[in-house]
């Protein structure tokens, strides 16, 4: 149940003043998006109109602490067909970096972190790759070293792996 | 015509077949493709996460290519939607500019382009000039093209180049090797790799969708070329399977392993080995192919 106290009607200016959030206030709720969404074709879970909705109405919590909101495959589909230019894949980005600054992570992102910290790449090119390279006639990849940890440290990213 | 190769995290590890086929068309079309060793990740799967260090990871990458005075070609598209996504901002933005200079200690100006290989056939090289290169036309062989999410989207980071809503990019690429390029209903769907490691079943039921409709259209294959592609249709094709009780036992092909074919090149170059679906019946027709001529 929705009570006025549980809300924070700020919560869509903070949306509207972080990267790829704002054009949040433009949408009129058309559902374009939604009935676009090849997630929700699948999963119910997943509805563009009624998250945005949610952030509008001040619903920070229900939010920030959803699965849902992890659930966009940044297909882009909605984006290509909102009237109104919401730009919602890149908003759903910008609710995902809110989440994660309110210690709110999906874990599948915490190991593609580390991954990226340890091989500057998800991937590791291990020793039999490369040879594997090799054989086929490719070149030997050599990865770079704590490129990306460098730069995870300059954001202060890195922090979220603390906690 | 020169071009930075990036080949991204996937590729190397899980797409050699994709790399092999690619450097070799790109030979025998006279693309020469440069490795830097210093490329790291594009960045994507920072997006999420905190898109400030998504950009500084573009932008180092982007300034790279940058000072050898190269423009970066993709074979991910992941990977080309980011960094041409995030170039643009950069070419566009002084001020952002300015501060990921600041912040990494690089000097990137925004002059050089990101595109995707298969754009670049299409636009550099063109369909009229690739027909001149056709040696071995794979007639009679049908193919369903799939042009996943990111090699066309968002589109006003690629100057439009194709349409999402009506692309005609690919088949163009495909019909230009001799083969038929079909249309079908769930041309443009999202193959669903982006949430693999979030909802697995999810994610393949957005693949399932597809094989559901192509698994009685009598394709050769599927089209693939972006490595996050290949990986849902064709690595978790058995787990498809599966769970939408289907048979499907359909190969993935890349893009250039099908145009290095027509293009001369023998199958045992063009890393068909390395696919997961064994191709045994397609390379059969294609010595059948041969044999008639």
């Amino acid at each position: 149940m929705l009570t006025f106290e549980k809300l924070s009607p700020s919560f869509r200016f903070e949306v509207a003043s972080t990267p790829g959030g704002e054009y949040i206030t433009k949408c009129f709720a058309c559902g374009t998006c939604t009935l676009s969404c090849p997630v929700r074709e699948i999963d119910e879970r997943y509805n563009p109109r009624r998250i945005i909705h949610m952030v509008l109405l001040g619903m920070k919590e229900e939010v920030l602490k959803s699965d849902f909101i992890w659930l966009c495959t940044a297909c882009y589909t909605c984006s290509e067909r909102c009237p109104q230019g919401v730009g919602i894949t890149d908003l759903m980005n910008a609710l995902k970096n809110i989440a994660v600054k309110e210690g709110y992570v999906h874990p599948s992102y915490i190991e593609q972190m580390k991954a990226l910290i340890n091989n500057d790449a998800l991937y590791e090119i291990s020793e039999l790759e490369n040879k594997k390279r090799e054989k086929i006639g490719l070149p030997v990849i050599k990865k770079t070293k704590d490129v990306l940890k460098g730069i995870m440290d300059k954001t202060g990213i890195t922090k979220i792996l603390k906690s | 015509m020169n071009y930075a190769l990036f080949l991204g995290c996937t590729v190397p590890v899980r797409g050699m077949n994709y790399e092999l086929s690619a450097r070799k068309v790109a030979e025998r079309l006279g693309i020469k493709l440069i490795d830097i060793n210093e490329f790291s990740c594009c960045g994507f799967p920072m997006k999420a996460v905190d898109y400030e260090t998504a950009m500084l990871m573009s932008a180092r990458n982007l300034a790279l290519a940058e000072k050898e005075g190269l423009n970066i070609v993709v074979l991910c598209s992941a990977c080309g939607s980011t960094l041409t996504e995030i170039n643009k901002h950069l070419k566009e933005d002084e001020e952002l500019r300015e501060f990921v200079n600041k912040k990494l200690d690089i000097n990137y100006n925004g002059t050089i382009d990101v595109k995707h290989f298969s754009r670049v056939l299409y636009e550099e090289i063109g369909i009229q000039r690739i027909k001149d290169f056709i040696i071995e036309p794979l007639k009679g062989f049908k193919f369903a093209p799939h042009y996943g999410c990111h090699y066309l989207k968002p589109s006003e980071a690629f100057e439009h180049f194709d349409n999402p809503e009506d692309p005609v990019s690919l088949h163009k690429l495909i019909e230009v090797t001799g083969a038929e390029a079909i249309d079908y209903t769930t041309l443009k769907n999202c193959c669903g790799g982006g949430i693999l490691g979030i909802e697995e079943n999810v994610a393949l039921r957005m693949s399932g969708k597809k094989w559901k409709e192509l698994v009685n259209m009598g394709i050769d294959g599927l089209i693939s070329h972006c490595p996050f592609c290949s990986v849902m249709y064709e690595g978790n094709q058995k787990k498809i399977e599966k769970i939408e009780n289907i048979e499907i036992g359909i190969p993935v092909f890349y893009y250039p392993q099908i145009l290095g074919l027509a293009l001369g090149i023998g199958a045992n170059e063009l890393g068909f080995d390395l696919n997961r679906i064994k191709p045994k019946n397609f390379l059969e027709k294609l010595e059948g192919l041969k044999e008639k001529v």
